[in-house]
């Protein structure tokens, strides 16, 4: 089974695919890898986000990427109040709010599946755009238009993001909460406000991600659960809270996963994240990019 | 004189309201089910539930069964195999039900089956794939019209075989279902004669299909038999799209679950043109029984309040089958005595709005009533298409026949 245009195929589309992958992560860096909140209901934001921009494809035949824009302010301020009551709620209160915190989270997850089922129903949901359902040619390889636009957002989203979190007083405010709250504390800013700050950032990044997410593939209410696995392990691996190591890692994975699937057998693809996990966890316990306490 | 009368009248009326009383106390006979609601069965959960809603109204509109109405108990499985045991127990247990209906699908009914045999219970079965081969319950009756358990894959194979086909490529989803069609369709391709060029089962939780279609190209297979769940369906459909499958194949499809979905079918438009894919009820005239049209009147109009499936061929007759074969025997019978029940359904043949219904031994329909049909003409974003006949030409088994099959693949797609 095994020939070079196999592998340099399932190179190609690895690399699209890892692309969507830190897309769909990237929000989880911010929130899980820079400030501690263990966001389990990410991935259910997402899917949430994908549904409000089946929306506005359905009903007002808005394209799927600029309804993502659309409705980035609106995911922006859901993660500053859903912020906030995290933090009023567990946060604030002491030793356990990380156990607590997850039960909040699980709890927002489950309230979002539930809601999306009574509005939306249970079926299978997509949008269409001149980019969905088209491949580019290149000589045998057929690369299809909606990886590569996964691909171009994927990159844009890790430069800006990246960019707003060097180059900008918040985003300098964000990195310096994440490393040492008291200390900011001291020097007269409001380390709280911040952190809500940068998750109403990590969610406002979600509006795009879910656009990403139901252009790759149909959509359906419980759909979080098949990536709350891939977008922890991405995260976790590239090292908590790096941008550009968020996008490598998701490329490692989406590559590793499609060789294996072409070449050695889908069955042996899902143990490919755990595995990789692992292995750099053993390795590198502060993942691949990560800096030493 | 007048006194005694009053009092004869008054005891009369008073003995009448209590007869009618007693009448109206009696429980009501409890239908119990657990049901995909929500995760990836939920689409056919809901509109198999439906149905049943359907027959249960219309059932007791009628006075109900033995002079009771008929309740169903539903509990949402979430369509996950480890749910079932549990809410079956309780079903017996706690709410002492008095017929028991499976869950729409294999993954939820196969570890139930124990149980329910343990229990001595008779089981409704619900779309689900060869769970009683090897528990062998005799009490076991399965709504879907498979039959015999290869008839599904030899009905697609024998179209590609016709077609030319030599060779085939296997593409499964790794759980139960999916595996239990691939092993029969990997039988039948032996018997044919065909050689087996690519044999695949991918994980659930695949996202992306590209590589393995890929994959599957190089091997340049006559036939692509494909057994998947409704959000891989999707997938695989729109990678062939983008990637290509070749000229080679003659024929594809066979057990893709989904496309049989209104809102599977609305969202894939004419990337479904050219699949032959296997199904049960459809638009076609000669599927239409005494009461198919009265039932899809009141399913429509229910449909659109409970936003299910708008269409609900593929599973909701067949739950309202389940309901009149149930409601037959309960007649004849006279009671709700699970071993009589399951000697009259075994023994008899059962009108239903999905045609007449006799079991085999092992409680799957004596003949296979699945159809094998290509879609054709397929536009994009409109359901209403669906509802025409044509749309879906059915091309399996010969007596319901409505045209041949357009082979390769590729110009079945134009």
């Amino acid at each position: 089974m095994f020939s070079f245009e196999l592998l340099l195929d399932a190179v190609v589309i690895g690399v699209l695919l890892g692309c969507f992958y830190a897309a769909v992560s990237l929000g989880l860096s911010v929130s899980f890898g820079l400030l501690d909140v263990p966001h389990v209901a990410h991935p259910a934001f997402l899917v949430l986000a994908s549904y409000a921009v089946f929306f506005l494809n359905e009903h007002y035949g808005v394209d799927p990427l600029l309804a993502g824009l659309l409705i980035t302010p609106i995911f922006f301020l859901f993660g500053l109040v859903a912020y906030r009551l995290y933090y009023e709620t567990f946060e604030r209160r002491g030793s356990d709010a990380g156990v607590r915190g997850i039960a909040f989270f699980f709890g927002i997850a489950f309230i979002i599946e539930v809601l999306i089922i009574l509005q939306f129903g249970v079926d299978q949901r997509s949008v269409t755009a001149t980019y969905v359902g088209k491949a580019w040619r290149i000589g045998d390889m057929r690369i299809p238009f909606r990886l590569v636009v996964a691909f171009g957002v994927a990159a844009a989203l890790t430069i800006l993001l990246t960019l707003y979190l060097s180059r900008t007083y918040m985003g300098r405010a964000i990195r310096a909460v994440a490393q040492d709250q008291e200390a900011l504390r001291l020097m007269g800013a409001n380390p709280i406000w911040i952190k809500q700050w940068a998750f109403g950032i990590a969610t406002a990044v979600l509006g795009i991600a879910g656009a990403l997410l139901i252009i790759v593939a149909p959509v359906e209410p419980t759909l979080d659960r098949t990536y709350i696995g891939r977008t922890f392990c991405v995260v976790v691996m590239a090292g908590l809270g790096s941008m550009s190591g968020t996008l490598v890692a998701a490329i490692i994975l989406g590559v590793a996963e499609t060789i294996v699937l072409t070449l050695f057998g889908a069955s042996w693809a899902p143990a490919i994240s755990f595995a990789m996990l692992l292995g750099v966890l053993a390795v590198r316990p502060q993942g691949l990019f990560g800096r030493l306490s | 004189m007048k006194r005694r009368t009053l009092l004869g009248g008054t005891v009369a009326v008073a003995m009448l309201g209590l007869t009618s009383g007693a009448v109206a106390q009696q429980p009501p006979i409890k239908i119990g089910m657990s049901m995909a609601q929500t995760g990836g069965l939920a689409g056919g959960g809901k509109a198999s539930l439906l149905g049943i809603e359907v027959w249960r109204d219309d059932v007791n509109a009628k006075g109900g069964l033995l002079g009771r109405k008929v309740e169903l108990v539903v509990y949402d499985d979430k369509s996950s195999a480890s749910e079932t045991p549990a809410i079956y127990s309780k079903l017996l247990d706690v709410d002492k039900v008095d017929i028991l209906f499976a869950p729409y699908a294999t993954v939820p009914t196969a570890p139930l089956m124990p149980l329910v045999k343990q229990r001595g219970m008779l089981l409704m079965g619900n779309f689900s794939f060869q769970v009683n081969s090897k528990v062998g319950h005799d009490m076991w009756f399965n709504n879907a019209p498979w039959g015999p358990a290869d008839s599904w894959a030899s009905s697609f194979l024998d179209l590609g075989q016709k077609a030319g086909g030599k060779t085939i490529a296997l593409l499964a989803a790794d759980q139960e279902f999916a595996q239990n069609l691939a092993k029969t369709a990997r039988e039948v391709a032996t018997r044919l004669g065909m050689k087996i060029v690519f044999d695949q089962a991918y994980p659930p939780s695949t996202v992306e299909f590209s590589g393995i279609l890929r994959a599957l190209k190089a091997a340049k297979p006559d036939i692509v038999y494909v057994a998947s769940y409704p959000p891989d369906s999707a997938g695989i459909l729109r990678g062939v799209n983008e990637i290509g499958i070749g000229d080679s194949v003659k024929l594809f499809g066979g057990g893709m679950v989904g496309l049989q979905f209104g809102a599977v079918m609305e969202n894939l438009g004419s990337l479904l043109n050219g699949v032959v894919n296997y199904n049960t009820w459809l638009p076609e005239p000669k599927m239409y029984n005494e009461g198919t049209k009265a039932f899809f009147e009141t399913y429509t109009k229910r449909a659109v309040e409970a936003k299910v499936d708008p269409l609900g061929y593929y599973l909701a007759p067949y739950g309202y089958a389940n309901g009149q074969m149930i409601e037959q025997a309960i007649k004849a019978v006279g009671s709700l005595d699970q071993k009589a029940l399951a000697k009259y359904l075994r023994e008899n043949t059962h009108k239903t709005i999905v045609g007449s219904i006799t079991f085999a031994a092992d409680g799957e329909w004596k003949e296979s009533g699945v159809v094998q049909a290509q879609f054709r003409g397929i536009a994009d974003k409109n359901i209403e298409q669906f509802r025409s006949p044509g749309k879906q030409v059915i091309l399996f088994p010969e007596k319901l026949k409505s045209g041949d099959l357009i082979s390769p693949f590729e110009a079945a797609r134009k």
